[in-house]
């Protein structure tokens, strides 16, 4: 178990270590994050009647298009010198190295996703302190992350990989984001329950098949 | 096949691999003994780093039998990347991460028993202790090199193998790495490098083979691979397969 979570976790504290250094990431993310926030807020100008139907979509587009960002940064800095090479080149075994990866944007994803919620909170007039809500976030996150981290390995070894990325991404995640939405639409209204009893099942049964799936595609991708 | 690799730092049979409907490596043949420097030389393209990254196990082969220290690059890719050190174009670093973070990194993806210690002894080694807290993007492309070959002994691999070594060096860098390896392949450890520069080859080498057409050629005992510089790569003598 060691020799899996040893070098898992060594791949996410360099992933972190780089990102306190560069900051690049993460406030780019968040940047665009409050932007987009700002921009539904004066553009659809919506009514506290109307928040439970709308305020869901605003959340995901805008954490699905942040993240996608995140995405497309996600191998950039091992791929600029060859770190991803010279990560290849050790015994660690693929499934760690893929892992790790996808921890590293999980936990960035994570940290932007819950500074943005409150701002959203306070445009869209919801409170954030929800559970549920929460919950949603991190299924979603974490089904998104792992997709994400296959396809962008995929992409970065494209010439068009900011293009890329999206048109390859979007068809597979969007079972995750339409149960986020719906989960989340659930959680800020007054039925709950069936994001409990309907969509945080599916959302945890995509988890389970990408947890499984993408660490063996990453395996096949990254032989050649 | 296996018996006859066992012995061998690299054996290679046989050995094909295309890009596409381009071909490369065809019915390759190449032994380096445990001890000993071999430089590849060959024009671009020719497929020189195809075959290191063959045998550093990034690429699959089509065809044929590869094997490092007597491992099957197929078979036992893991244990493979265990005994061999690589050094290729790009320095697999992270720019934002000082020369010892750097290579602390690696060490504990290579399990290395106490991984700050083993990366500074690395540093030492290339003359680098000072520059052990600064980070790589700070540093000229030489020493970035430099950091690199640290980076490849590290995890104390049995076969090194170089792609261009000696490029971005300044002349002290390349004599230092020549030393580094000499002592290295006096230890018992085997090289296999490429090179464009014939000098630095038949200088450095206990053999010089130059890759054309898919397949190495060796130039029999005495006699000179005829390479008067690094433009001129077509071999003036008759050759041995090995």
């Amino acid at each position: 178990m060691t020799q899996f979570l040893v070098p898992l976790l060594v791949v996410v504290w360099k992933d972190i270590l780089l990102e306190w250094r560069a900051r690049d990431l993460v406030i780019s993310v968040l940047v665009f994050g409050l932007l987009v926030a700002v921009m539904f807020n004066f553009a659809l100008n919506i009514a506290p009647q109307r928040t439970t139907t709308l305020a869901p979509g605003i959340l995901w587009v805008t954490f699905t298009f942040a993240g996608t960002m995140a995405m497309n940064r996600a191998f950039v800095r091992d791929s600029e010198q060859g770190g991803l090479n010279g990560l290849l080149l050790t015994p660690v075994s693929r499934d760690a190295i893929f892992l790790g990866k996808a921890t590293g944007a999980f936990l960035f994803m994570l940290l932007v996703e819950l500074l943005l919620l409150p701002v959203f909170g306070v445009f869209l007039n919801f409170s954030v302190w929800s559970l549920s809500l929460l919950l949603t976030v991190v299924l979603a996150t974490l089904g998104f992350a792992l997709v994400g981290t296959l396809f962008s390995v995929i992409a970065v070894q494209t010439r068009s990989r900011e293009i890329m990325l999206p048109v390859l991404f979007f068809p597979v995640i969007l079972p995750v984001i339409i149960g986020a939405v719906e989960a989340s639409a659930a959680s800020l209204g007054i039925e709950p329950r069936v994001a409990l009893t309907r969509w945080w099942p599916l959302l945890g049964a995509f988890d389970a098949l990408f947890l499984v799936v993408c660490p063996w595609v990453f395996g096949v991708v990254v032989e050649e | 096949m296996a018996n006859v690799a066992a012995d061998k730092a690299i054996f290679v049979h046989g050995l094909e691999k295309s890009y596409g409907d381009i071909p490369v490596l065809w019915g390759l043949g190449l032994e380096v003994a445990w001890g000993e420097l071999v430089a590849l030389l060959g024009a671009n393209g020719v497929g020189k780093s195809t075959l290191l990254r063959v045998l550093s196990t990034q690429a699959r082969a089509d065809a044929g039998f590869a094997s490092v220290a007597g491992l099957d690059v197929r078979r036992r890719a893991s244990a493979v990347r265990r005994q061999v050190g690589v050094l290729a174009h790009n320095n697999f670093l992270y720019d934002d991460l000082t020369c010892a973070e750097n290579l602390v990194y690696y060490a504990r993806l290579f399990r290395l028993r106490d991984p700050r210690q083993t990366a500074m002894d690395a540093l030492s080694m290339l003359g680098l202790s000072d520059r052990a807290d600064q980070r790589t993007r700070t540093l000229s492309h030489g020493l970035q090199k430099r950091v690199a070959v640290a980076r490849a002994i590290l995890h104390k691999p049995r076969v090194l193998l170089m792609d261009e070594p000696e490029s971005g060096l300044d002349t002290d860098s390349v004599a230092g790495l020549r030393e580094t390896l000499r002592q290295w392949t006096a230890a018992g450890g085997a090289v296999l490098m490429t090179t464009h520069n014939s000098h630095i080859a038949s200088d450095w080498a206990d053999r010089v083979g130059v890759l054309t057409k898919g397949k190495i050629s060796f130039a029999k005992s005495g006699e000179t691979t005829g390479l008067d510089g690094p433009g001129d790569l077509t071999p003036a003598v008759s050759v041995t397969q090995p």
